[in-house]
């Protein structure tokens, strides 16, 4: 009999076949399948501390910030814990209640301790979210109140402002009673709540975001469409020249990643403005009247221009990698049963880069949708982007909520194009390099 | 050679030369005809311009100077897909993202043909080939025999007068190339269709051809039914290339119609076949094929000169016995016995003498 | 952004404790040719005359690391110059000391500090060194004829044509666009908190949107107008400034309509030397030093008795006081830019200015 301890104990000696439930034993009378787990978990266990750093590495630097992201777009806190009596009060009252004497007391209460404390400033930048020009009600009552309220405190504090006795204000105040809110994401579809909570759209000069999610998407696509045009008989050429000549095509094809960002933005400026070199050149060969000076940047022209050179080699190289591949046979043998050159690249090759093609659009395509240096810099205003919305709220307005629940949109969004792209052609026949 | 003027010439090299960087020559003035129904082989070393005249043939390449004709027409500026050729590719070329039926039903369907009679051509293709239940596979879940099958399919499937194949063997082992050879074989002489096939293996050309033509240097060195070719060597290259053979550095010490008498490099002399050399004084290498080389007297020709061999060492080869010897300074010479009831036994280090017919000695060009 | 949050904070530490043993203030500044005027004008003298020596390091933006030290609880800074934005929000969450305007001095005839400085100059938590201002500022070739004299003229594109270039932004836009449409600037808040005020506003720019190309960065302005693509700007007085007299493009600022706003010093809480940090602040804040440092830099005095004192620009022997947004014909019909009225409105205004623009 074999040691129960060798590993090889299944294979040096004779299995013990089948027993009378018809599980299939080794020669010592363990189920095969136990000792086949048993024999693999140490290399698996060998295998799972190998990938454990950048399991890590992902877990820290990916999915917990945008975890914090997701959770950041619906909880607010800025109200419910630096306002505890009144978000108490609220808890025991329900919608429709009258602020009575103890509401009045507790908004007293909080508003001393805030002032106190000093986080009347965040109190008030949360409720001003909702209802905007209420800041300064927080931080002016907070600097009166920071010596204490004395009673009959209604009074008291409706002689600082009026407006404490706004029902919309108590309203907000409410829904800020709760740290968990979809107010965020009603805002980032351009709808909001009225005095009774109700979901309805935000006045149409206020409309923004839905149109700038679907020009987003629509820019994205354009980009994506214009680097596959230009990308496609590039990367043809590099897959097909002789060494030397690709190479050098493969370093023109690289130099965009070389330059930082802001210089190739600006390059794209110096040529493409009413007086730079493209339009002086059109008017220089008289194509143009000098009157007559196209407008080719700082609008979605300049934006589409500007991003699909910075996004082309990211269509070039999967296609190039995928291209490489290709043996020149089989278009050889296309031609060769009767296809003519566009016959046989439509039916022969082109199918078969389909995998670097899928690639290169969804990079393009992603990263179009995120960008915002360029577009906030050649786009003027029509070229803005819903990531320039983004980047507002986060380093502008400071309200890192809303800019979470536009990126988790923004997200869900590419997710779901990435599913429809799976159903249709299969995220399978994919190849990034 | 030059180019057979003759009615059943189908294809036809006429003066045919073919530079790549305007400076090498790859196909250095090839003139060939080859007859309808007829399997020829482009036999030679890689580099040898056999595939280069393939593709100027298919049209993937054009003639830098001279003229290709198909049944009477200058083909030099028809396009591919107009020459109505059948290739098969090395590496087989099925279309991977389509099924064994697409992939056969392409060229049907670029001619414009119905689906109905596209179905039958399909199916009557695969049969050809005992294919018929992988109709809806996919290239990558067959063997390489399977797809060497396709392949073949899709080339005949379209009735092409002229099928060319380059190497399409060399990627499947032994047995299953032996196979694919006899059956390839076996559909030339069914259909009736032209060949042109490429290969650097002479076995293959041997067992296959009508004629083949041995490329060296972007040049024909020999075009020949397979049997001269293996008997008749023109020159030094073919000798040694088609088949095992042995080489005999000497001088032309007589001359006498095509009787030479020639001297190797210690002094004895021997007989030979003059081939490709003209005047006494002249350097020769004589080429014998290994199982032509007798040692027992009694089986030598009459009057023959004979040379002292040394025996280095005999390899048992089962059917026949391989004998290394050291003969006119030379240690590598090979001869061939049958492993015959009774056969002498020879032993590393014995002497003996070896001796051949004058015919099957050929005097060719120095190497 | 973090990097250099770190890095600096790094700094700082590295240069505190060098220092610790003598009485010494450490003070964050910005940098650049805005540093240097800091160093010129109010560190060196203030070295020379107290003996106390002055560590200065340079962060992007002085509030961030002020924010972080005092939260961490590790405060090495003793004075920081910040934006009055960044003032009001730093006192608001407390993270700032009080400030006591008593310990500024007056001037030479006994004008008491709170009176010399102008209006919103000193806070609870901030006194300020000095004015910046978003200005009109045009290419005079451009115009040979008539020249631009005030906001309603950069909205006049018939009376002179030619792309305009503006902020990508509400703030500093709307109050420009009403001051435009007639509005005195002492009103403009006051219209501007107003539905309809808005809606004036965002109409007054309508009449010029198709004309404008908006800018994000500061250096873009100068370059436009450089470049041609735009005859008027409305831009950062400093950089035009600077385009005009270094590299002696043909652009003037018309200051009728400037909208100005603070920076200056504040004292994080809990800093390590607040009486050095006094020191340092009283005399930096002295008429003297705030006229020497706009010899530096075209960023005004906020106290009224500097403009006076304010020489030639560094290095030339051309007067700088003209140049300053605290001149005093400069300050004609001027508006201080309302930082209480943004902190409310930001939001919202932002969001229709950008739904506008879409549009």
């Amino acid at each position: 009999m074999a040691n129960a301890l060798d590993p090889h104990a299944a294979i040096v000696t004779k299995a013990g076949g089948l027993d009378r439930q018809g599980t299939l034993r080794t020669a010592d009378g363990r189920p095969l399948k136990a000792a086949l787990a048993r024999s693999s978990r140490r290399a698996r266990r060998r295998a799972f501390f190998l990938v454990l750093p950048l399991l890590l590495f992902v877990l820290i630097t990916f999915v917990l910030p945008i975890g914090q992201m997701l959770q950041r777009s619906v909880k607010n806190d800025g109200f419910s814990a630096n306002m505890p009596q009144l978000t108490a009060w609220f808890h025991d009252n329900p919608r429709g209640t009258q602020p009575d004497d103890a509401a009045w007391a507790a908004l007293a209460a909080d508003l001393a301790a805030a002032a106190q404390a000093r986080t009347i400033g965040v109190v008030g930048t949360r409720i001003n979210y909702d209802m905007p020009g209420t800041r300064s009600l927080f931080t002016s009552a907070g600097r009166k109140a920071r010596g204490g309220i004395d009673p009959p405190y209604r009074q008291a504090i409706l002689d600082m402002d009026e407006t404490w006795g706004d029902p919309k204000l108590w309203s907000v105040m409410r829904m800020a009673a709760s740290p968990y809110t979809a107010n965020f994401y009603l805002a980032a579809v351009d709808r909001t709540r009225d005095d009774q909570g109700q979901i309805t759209a935000v006045p149409e000069q206020q409309q923004i975001y839905v149109k700038l999610f679907m020009r987003t998407f629509w820019l994205s696509l354009a980009i994506t469409a214009t680097t596959f045009l230009l990308g496609f008989p590039v990367a043809h050429l590099l897959a097909t020249l002789p060494m030397r000549q690709s190479n050098l095509l493969m370093i023109l094809v690289l130099l965009p990643f070389w330059t930082s960002l802001l210089v190739r933005t600006t390059s794209w400026i110096v040529l493409l403005q009413q007086q730079g070199v493209v339009n002086d050149m059109l008017v220089w060969l008289g194509l143009i009247g000098n009157g007559q000076r196209l407008q080719m940047i700082f609008n979605q022209t300049g934006t589409i221009i500007a991003m699909t050179h910075i996004l082309l080699p990211f269509m070039i190289l999967p296609l190039y990698s995928v291209m490489r591949t290709i043996n020149p046979s089989y278009v050889r043998a296309a031609r060769s049963l009767g296809a003519t050159s566009w016959t046989a690249f439509r039916r022969i090759y082109f199918p078969q880069t389909l995998p670097g093609l899928g690639a290169g659009a969804l990079l393009v395509f992603i990263l179009a949708v995120g960008y915002y240096i360029t577009p906030a810099l050649v786009g003027g205003a029509s070229g803005q982007l819903i990531s320039n919305m983004i980047a507002m709220h986060m380093t502008q307005t400071l309200n890192w909520s809303m800019a979470a629940a536009l990126a988790a949109l923004l997200l869900a969004g590419v997710l779901i194009l990435y599913w429809v792209y799976d159903r249709l052609v299969g995220i399978d026949n994919l190849k990034l390099g | 050679m030059t180019a057979d003027p003759g009615n059943d010439a189908f294809v036809v090299f006429d003066h045919v030369q073919k530079s790549y960087d305007g400076q090498t020559l790859v196909v250095k003035d090839l003139n060939l005809a080859i007859g309808k129904g007829e399997f020829l082989t482009m036999l030679g070393p890689s580099g040898s311009g056999k595939t280069t005249c393939l593709m100027m043939l298919a049209g993937f390449e054009t003639a830098t100077h001279g003229e290709i004709r198909l049944d009477g027409r200058n083909i030099n500026d028809v396009p591919p897909h107009k020459r109505g050729i059948g290739m098969v590719f090395q590496n087989y070329a099925l279309f991977p993202h389509m099924s064994v039926g697409e992939n056969l039903s392409f060229p049907l369907e670029v001619r414009g043909m119905g689906k109905a009679e596209r179905e039958t051509r399909v199916a009557r293709a695969l049969d050809m080939v005992q294919m018929g239940r992988f109709k809806n596979r996919r290239p990558a879940q067959l063997s390489g025999g399977q797809q060497q099958r396709i392949a073949l399919a899709r080339a005949l499937v379209f009735d092409p007068k002229l099928v060319l194949m380059d190497e399409p063997l060399g990627a499947l082992d032994k047995q299953l190339r032996e196979h694919m050879q006899f059956e390839i074989k076996a559909l030339h002489d069914r259909l009736g269709i032209t060949v042109v096939y490429v290969t650097h293996d002479q076995g293959e050309a041997l067992t296959m051809s009508d004629r083949i033509a041995v490329f060296d240097d972007g040049r024909i060195q020999q075009l020949a039914a397979p049997p001269v070719l293996y008997e008749q060597p023109e020159n030094s290259f073919v000798a040694g290339f088609i088949g095992e053979n042995n080489a005999l550095r000497g001088t032309i010490e007589q001359l006498q119609g095509d009787k030479a008498l020639v001297r190797l490099g210690n002094g004895e002399l021997i007989d030979a076949t003059a081939v490709n050399i003209r005047e006494v004084a002249q350097t020769t290498t004589v080429s014998i094929r290994p199982e032509r080389v007798e040692f027992k007297p009694d089986l030598m020709p009459q009057g023959a000169h004979t040379i002292e061999a040394q025996v280095r060492d005999v390899i048992y080869m089962g059917d026949i016995l391989r004998a290394r010897l050291h003969v006119a300074g030379q240690d590598d010479f090979v001869m061939k016995y049958r492993n015959t009831l009774g056969q002498v036994k020879l032993s590393p280090g014995e002497t003996i003498r070896i001796g051949w017919h004058p015919e099957d000695a050929r005097a060719l060009d120095p190497v | 952004m973090k990097r250099t949050l770190i890095l600096t904070s790094a700094l700082v530490a590295i240069a505190a404790t060098a220092q610790a043993q003598d009485k010494q203030v450490n003070l964050l500044s910005w940098g650049g040719a805005y540093g240097r005027s800091h160093v010129e004008a109010y560190v060196k003298p203030f070295e020379q005359q107290t003996g106390i020596k002055v560590q200065v390091s340079d962060a992007d933006n002085p509030a961030t690391p002020v924010k972080a030290q005092v939260e961490a609880g590790n405060v090495t800074i003793d004075v920081a110059s910040v934006e009055y934005a960044d003032a009001v929000r730093l006192c608001d969450e407390g993270l700032l000391e009080e400030f006591d305007p008593s310990i500024l001095l007056p001037t030479a005839d006994g004008t008491s500090a709170e009176d010399d400085f102008i209006e919103g100059a000193i806070t609870e938590c901030f006194v300020g060194t000095d004015v910046y201002s978003m200005i009109l500022a045009y290419d005079d070739s451009k115009f040979p004829d008539a020249k631009p004299a005030g906001a309603a003229d950069f909205f006049d594109t018939a009376k002179f044509p030619g792309k305009r270039t503006m902020r990508k932004g509400a703030k500093f836009n709307l109050e420009f666009a009403l001051m435009a449409d007639g509005v005195a600037a002492d009103q403009v808040y006051e219209v501007l908190g107003t539905p309809e005020g808005v809606d004036q506003a965002f109409a007054k720019l309508e009449t010029i949107k198709n004309d404008v190309i908006w800018w994000e960065a500061g250096a873009q302005p100068p370059q436009l107008l450089a470049d041609g693509e735009v005859t008027m700007a409305f831009a950062f007085n400093g950089r035009i400034f600077n385009a005009a007299q270094q590299e002696g493009k043909p652009f003037n600022i018309v200051w009728d309509g400037q909208i100005y706003e603070m920076e200056g010093w504040v004292v994080p809480k809990g800093a390590p030397n607040p009486e050095a940090a006094k020191e340092f602040i009283a005399f930096s804040t002295a008429p003297e030093q705030q006229a020497r440092a706009a010899e530096f830099i075209s960023y005004g005095p906020p106290r009224t008795s500097a403009a006076a004192l304010v020489g030639n620009i560094e290095g030339t022997d051309v007067p700088m006081g003209p140049n300053l947004p605290t001149y005093a014909a400069n300050l004609e019909n001027a508006l201080a830019s309302n930082l209480d009225f943004w902190v409310d409105h930001d939001a919202e205004l932002q969001e229709r200015f950008n739904a506008w623009l879409a549009n």
